[in-house]
């Protein structure tokens, strides 16, 4: 609160040399404002023209309302509605797995934080590490063991790999290590409530925040990854990350092999892009603050 | 009880952490089944395909980090440095929001940025020479198209995160700077960049971790480019042909486990080392 305020310099009057410094840090902080603000609002105009408009038009035009219900038909009508397919793919391959992933890493934060067990150290250890490893480190491998047992193609070969979910066994075992006490827990165990009972009214209540912030960040990376569900879920079984790309090799300006069949133009491309991500997008309208501490969780120690 | 607890998270990291760790190195160290020594490696080095795998995901680091590096750290600073709160945080905002566009729809939509005859920013593409998509994306440039795509999307995040640790940093500290008589850049090159050392060296490791993984973008814009981007151009890329076009798992394995043995060096080089982490 304070800190904005100190931070203001104590000296007044004329210094161009600070001034230039200033303006210089502004242009350079704005351009990369239009950086990564550009691609985005031109993404969200780019569903609203027609392919004419989009090649010859201004680029940050709005093309008109009736041209988006066409676009959307367009993409409806693409292989008799599989996008509808991919989408409902994509809802059940992260819905399921954000489900399972809260059920098994809520629990498994705790016991790291609050109990006592002599595998506690190594898990918390391993956990740490795993953590770390990008997630495509392990799809290939994934890939390989879920074949030798001929489970590739069905939903479980995505969902199960999905809810195994380092980040958030870690993110629960900092929150429970910081947030609540052991006494807290003792005090209803001299009550009488049993392990099961602490954890399910003592703990799980104060646990809303950590369980919001994991499910953020479970559903988020299983809308959009690509790698897994590409090896694992062909054809009609495919997400809609997975699909998007099965769109681009249909439109004719990219691949001029595939005229003659049925193509696509690029506004409704562009519209699918957006409808691709937009559940992630709307959550991330509205979710900053979480995804702040989410990511800055890791420095407890400075 | 904590065993219950854990068991089921435990059980998944048995199934998708360690045993398809250990069914890799089997797969890598054997052939139909016999014990074939180090002759996938070798098999796999000498694939003509290989060196150009590595030289081309090496140069997309190099360039990919030193930028991330840099320009992330200043504009943290500068971003910290707006005094005026709402601003700080829209631009914060507006910086991290692509995050949301992660996997292949950031590389979808980036085909159309890097289109001159689509593109909103034809006017730069143009001016650098480059007229045609075919163009942007041929070899020699897509290390820094890969750079400016996985910088679009992955840039704010870290930038969120360097302006934490620089809110961490102790008011006295920099008022003492500023007593000392140390301007703005002074005080960042001489106390904040220093005291944000960890967290740029847990950018940088968790970036060069990443980094060497890269799939998706070089898989799409290959469908996309009429193979103007070969379908080999990535290690990933490669042990996805070696177990999908190949029918070669052993290959395939071989080529995923180099690259988890990376990962992992380098995960748990900065759990021991960066002490960034609470591990109690």
């Amino acid at each position: 609160m304070s800190a904005t305020e100190l931070r203001t310099p104590a000296v007044s009057g004329f210094a161009p040399g600070r001034w230039i410094g200033r303006v210089t840090a502004f242009l350079i902080a704005g351009v990369f404002v239009l950086f990564f603000v550009i691609p985005i609002l031109w993404l969200l105009l780019a569903g609203t023209k027609t392919d004419r408009q989009l090649l010859l038009g201004n680029p940050f035009s709005f093309g008109s309302l009736g041209t988006i219900v066409d676009n959307w038909n367009a993409l409806a009508g693409f292989q008799q509605g599989v996008i509808w397919t991919w989408l409902g793919n994509s809802a059940v391959y992260s819905i399921a797995a954000l489900a399972i992933t809260l059920v098994v890493s809520i629990p498994a934060g705790y016991a790291l934080a609050l109990t006592d067990f002599r595998l506690r150290r190594p898990l918390l250890i391993v956990t740490l590490v795993v953590m770390l490893i990008p997630n495509t480190a392990l799809v290939l491998p994934v890939f390989l063991e879920v074949s030798s047992v001929h489970l590739v193609g069905t939903p479980l070969a995505v969902i199960l790999p999905f809810s195994f979910f380092p980040f958030g066994v870690y993110l629960t075992f900092i929150y429970f290590s910081t947030s609540v006490s052991r006494d807290l827990l003792d005090a209803a165990r001299i009550d009488g409530a049993g392990e099961l009972r602490v954890f399910a009214q003592v703990a799980m209540p104060l646990a809303v925040p950590v369980i919001a912030l994991v499910g953020f960040f479970n559903f988020t990376s299983n809308w959009n990854n690509y790698f897994l569900p590409f090896v694992m879920e062909p054809g009609p079984k495919s997400p809609v990350q997975v699909g998007l790309a099965e769109l681009l090799s249909n439109v004719a300006l990219f691949n001029p092999t595939s005229a003659g069949s049925v193509t696509i133009q690029l506004p409704v491309l562009a519209l699918a892009t957006l409808v691709s991500v937009a559940p992630v997008l709307v959550i991330f309208l509205f979710s900053q603050r979480f995804l702040v501490s989410g990511m800055t969780a890791g420095g407890t120690k400075e | 009880m904590g065993y219950a607890f854990s068991s089921g998270y435990g059980l998944l990291l048995v199934l998708f952490g360690v045993l398809p760790t250990l069914y890799a190195i089997y797969l890598a160290f054997t052939k139909n089944g016999a014990f074939a020594g180090l002759e996938n490696f070798t098999h796999v080095f000498a694939d003509y395909r290989f060196l150009p795998a590595v030289e081309h995901v090496a140069l997309y680091l190099f360039i990919w980090l030193i930028l991330l590096v840099v320009v992330v750290v200043i504009l943290a600073l500068i971003v910290h440095g707006l005094r005026r709160r709402w601003l700080s945080a829209s631009v914060r905002f507006l910086y991290y929001i692509p995050g949301a566009l992660a996997g292949a729809s950031s590389v979808m939509l980036w085909l159309f940025v890097l289109d001159p005859e689509v593109s909103p920013v034809s006017g730069i593409l143009r001016g650098l020479g480059l007229s045609s998509f075919v163009q942007t994306v041929s070899v020699q440039n897509l290390p820094v198209v890969f750079t400016v795509i996985a910088f679009w999307t992955g840039a704010g995040g870290w930038i969120v995160i360097m302006y934490g640790a620089l809110n961490n940093i102790s008011l006295e500290v920099m008022e003492a700077a500023r007593i000392d008589g140390a301007g703005p850049i002074k005080t960042a090159w001489f106390i904040q960049i220093p005291l944000l050392r960890k967290w740029i060296s847990y950018m940088g490791i968790m970036s060069l971790a990443a980094g060497t993984q890269l799939f998706v973008e070089p898989r799409v814009l290959s469908q996309a480019s009429r193979g103007v981007v070969p379908p080999d151009y990535s290690l990933n890329q490669l042990a996805y042909l070696y177990a999908f076009n190949q029918g070669d798992f052993n290959g395939s394995a071989a080529i995923s486990l180099v690259l988890l043995v990376v990962a992992l060096g380098l995960a748990a080089f900065f759990v021991f080392r960066g002490g960034l982490f609470e591990r109690d």
